[in-house]
Parts: C-alpha cells; structure tokens; sequence
C-alpha cells in the first residue's frame, strides 16, 4: 500500500512537472490515434451510411461481418498487418514495420469496422424517416449517403469518440507492428505495459492518468458539443 | 408533365388490395381533391400519381420516374436551417445557385417565413413546418403538386394558413391534388372532386356537382358524414 501510495505522488509529480519523456509518448500517442481515427472516419463512416441506404443481397451478411470484425482481438489484427509489413511480406517494401506508420495502419484498420458498424445503426434510424421525401425530391441512394453523413452528424460525433476511446486505449497490435521503441513508436499504452512490468510504477500510473483524463476529458468536451448543437439544431 | 393518366391500376401490400383498377386523368384546372373514409387508399393513391410507389398492375403515364412535387401529412425536414432546406431539394433538380437564392426569398416571403430563415427547421411550430414544407415544394415550381393531408396535424389557425398557400400556388397555374377527410376543406378547395372507397374510384365529378348531390349511395353517406368501412 506504501508502494502504490508513493508511486502515485511521483505520478502526480511527473504530470505537474510536465516530464519531457513523458510528453513525447504523449504526443506520439495522439498523432497515431488521430491519423488513425481520421483514416477511419474517411472510409468507414461513408461506408456505414451506404450500407444504411442501399439494399442489396447480401447486405444482412456485410452488416453481421462488420458486427463481428468489431471485435477483432487487436492481438490477431496486429499480427496480420505484422505479417503483411515484415520485411518478407506483401508489403514489405514499404519499409513501415516498426514506425508509427504501422500503428496507424493496425489502429485504422481495428476501428474502421466500429465507424461503419456504429454509423450503419445511427444513420438507418435517419434515412427511414427520410427516404420518402429525398426519393421525392429525385435524390438515390449515392445522393443520399453525404446528405445522412450531414444531417447526422451530432450523432456521428459520438460514432467517432468511440472509434478514438478504442484506438488510443489499444495496446495489443501497437506493440506487436510498432515495436515499442523508445522515443519512436513507445506510445502510452505500450509504455504503460513496459513500465509496470520493468516495477516502475509511477510513470505507468502517471501516464495512465494522463490517458484516462484525455480519454475523459475528450467525451466531455463532445458530449458537451452534441448537447449544444443538438439544442440550437433539433 | 400534365395531363397524368392513371390506367386500371392496382396495388397490394402484404396480400391485401388497397387500390382495385383505379383509373383517373389529372388535368390542368382547379385543385383536384381526392376524397374517402380512413383506409380507403387516399394516400397509396397519391404516393402511385407521384412514383414513390410503383402499380402492381395497370399503368400511370407519363412513365418518369418521380412526377411532380409532393408535401407529407408529417413534414421532413432536414436537419439544417430553414433555408437550405428550401434550397436542397432545387439544388438536386439543378437550379442555379442565383435562382435558388431569389426563388427561396420569394417563397419564404410567400409563406410568411422571411423573419425564420436562419432558424433549424426543426425548431419551427408544426404549422411554419407545413408552411416551409409547401414553400419547398412550390419552389421547384413544379406542374402539379401532391399534397398528403397537409393539415391533418394542424390546429384551425395553421391550417387557414396553409389553405390560403395552397389556394395561391393553385392560381399560379400549379395543378393541386391533394387527400383530406376533412369535408369544409375539400368544399374551400376544391374544383373537382375523386371520390374513394375501397380501394375504388366510386365517383369522379367536378365539385360543385359532387356537394350538390352525389350520383353514388356511398358520397351521399359520406356528405352526410356517416361511417363508412
């Protein structure tokens, strides 16, 4: 108890200090899960949407593979972009294995399915109660993709904190294509595994303070965002 | 676009027949008012006539693919401001953007919505909703218009309103047709009258006809505001 009540004062510490090593994990972290996130959102929000509007057979089998690649284990997708990007694989020659290319890649790749899964279920709901009056109006199914994207967007906002909730708190494939390398893919939460299991404590707690505030405080703020909008919106 | 000929055209859903060989023409003229009790497939009707719906035996010509303009009992609106939900449907149809800034301030002016054009549309009451639904759709200045009891959600004030829109684009040459159960609307508005029951054109006259004396036993019952099923 000594231990743990000592450890966490030095966390405090480090945070209040604003420690340089501590810093750099930190921004490193952002900008992988960031990159990553907004990769995601490019392909896999106009993806949801589409499948949102768009029947076709087969739809009922893409939605349920969607469902099911959610939950991925980040272990296994690690490995597979591990194997495609190692120096003898299929994308070998990109030279990516062990750069924070990698991370963004596996963080991409684990929440794309969560985006479009997540944006199918919001925006079905949406496109029901406009579909009468936008095939009226002599807008199809591709027309209507950006017009949903649009108009649920303070809903969508929501689909996108939980895709970076699930990018920034992912330690499995990170650590596998990255490598953990210290001050060039060491990210919070690979630091966060090293650290406790070198016994230095206090910068795993510190920096899994810092990683709960951001995630905390992110939801917060959009959270925040979405009550107003949807109060001046409707 | 005009005349539409509706030819012995059918339609079912989930085994069941709504509309049984219903043949009409609308043509030019006076608003067309599309009269029945509850179930009578006043609105099927109207969804075939506009080609949200397709016929399951029969045919409507012209064969496009969406015929005129059409506003719902419960109004869509986007998620956007008042504005760009006038503009959004002109921009689909492909109206320049000079020609859908100055028909959007003529209709909202119409309206009486100028002062809400900025608003979320979806913070409006349901009566500036109906309004701004009606101004939408008069701004594509379509050939004729197909209006699903606009006022079927409306109290007496909101709907006087919406009666004196439709009144006005009906006398700009906009050929009207419109579903109500509601008779003193149909008799302020109407120029001729289809009557339905059953999934069946039971009577087909111009309206004073049909107010003075229906020809069939089921308008008379329904003028005398008895139940019909």
């Amino acid at each position: 108890m000594q231990d743990l009540g000592s450890a966490f004062m030095a966390a405090i510490a480090l945070v209040r200090d604003g420690d340089a090593g501590m810093l750099a994990i930190l921004g490193l972290s952002l900008r992988v899960s960031l990159a990553a996130l907004g990769i995601a959102a490019v392909v896999g929000l106009p993806l949801g949407a589409l499948l949102a509007v768009a029947r076709f057979p087969g739809r009922r089998a893409v939605v349920v593979a969607l469902n099911a690649l959610m939950g991925l284990p980040p272990v296994v997708a690690g490995l597979l972009i591990y194997l495609l990007l190692s120096r003898s694989g299929p994308l070998g020659h990109w030279g990516l294995l062990f750069t924070p290319g990698a991370m963004v890649i596996a963080q991409a790749v684990l929440i794309t399915p969560i985006l479009a899964a997540l944006s199918c279920g919001v925006l079905e709901a949406l496109w029901e109660e406009y579909a009468e009056a936008l095939r009226s109006f002599g807008a199809g199914p591709w027309r209507a993709v950006p017009t949903l994207l649009w108009d649920g967007r303070f809903a969508l906002l929501t689909v996108l904190l939980a895709g970076f909730g699930r990018a920034s708190a992912e330690v499995g494939a990170v650590i596998l294509v990255g490598g953990n390398i210290e001050g060039f893919t060491r990210t919070m939460t690979t630091a966060i595994a090293l650290e406790t299991s070198k016994g230095d404590l206090p910068l795993a707690l510190a920096l899994g303070l810092v990683l709960m505030v951001i995630v905390l405080g992110v939801n917060a703020l959009a959270q925040g965002l979405r009550d107003v909008a949807l109060r001046r919106a409707g | 676009m005009l005349p539409i000929r509706a030819e012995a055209v059918s339609y079912a859903a989930g085994g069941a027949a709504i509309l049984d060989e219903v043949s009409l023409t609308i043509a030019p003229g006076a608003p067309m008012l599309i009269l029945g009790p509850n179930g009578a497939g006043k609105s099927v009707l109207l969804r075939l006539l506009h080609g949200l719906l397709r016929p399951e035996a029969g045919r409507i010509t012209p064969a496009a693919a969406i015929r005129g303009a059409m506003v719902f009992q419960r109004p869509v609106l986007l998620r956007r401001s008042v504005l760009a939900n006038l503009r959004y449907p002109m921009a689909l149809a492909g109206v320049s953007r000079a020609e859908r800034l100055r028909r959007a301030e003529v209709a909202l002016a119409e309206v009486g919505l100028s002062a809400l054009a900025g608003r979320p549309a979806r913070r409006l009451s349901g009566g500036e909703q109906q309004r701004l639904a009606l101004a939408r759709a008069a701004a594509l200045e379509p050939e004729v218009l197909f209006l699903d009891e606009p006022c079927a959600s409306l109290d007496p004030a909101a709907t006087r309103a919406v009666e004196e829109i439709i009144a006005r684009i009906a006398t700009r040459g906009t050929k009207i047709v419109m579903t109500t159960h509601d008779l003193g609307q149909a008799r302020r508005l109407a120029g001729e009258v289809v009557f339905l029951h059953r999934g069946r054109v039971v009577e087909s006259a111009l309206a004073e006809r049909f107010f003075a004396g229906p020809a069939s036993a089921e308008g008379a019952a329904f003028l005398q505001g008895e139940l019909l099923w």
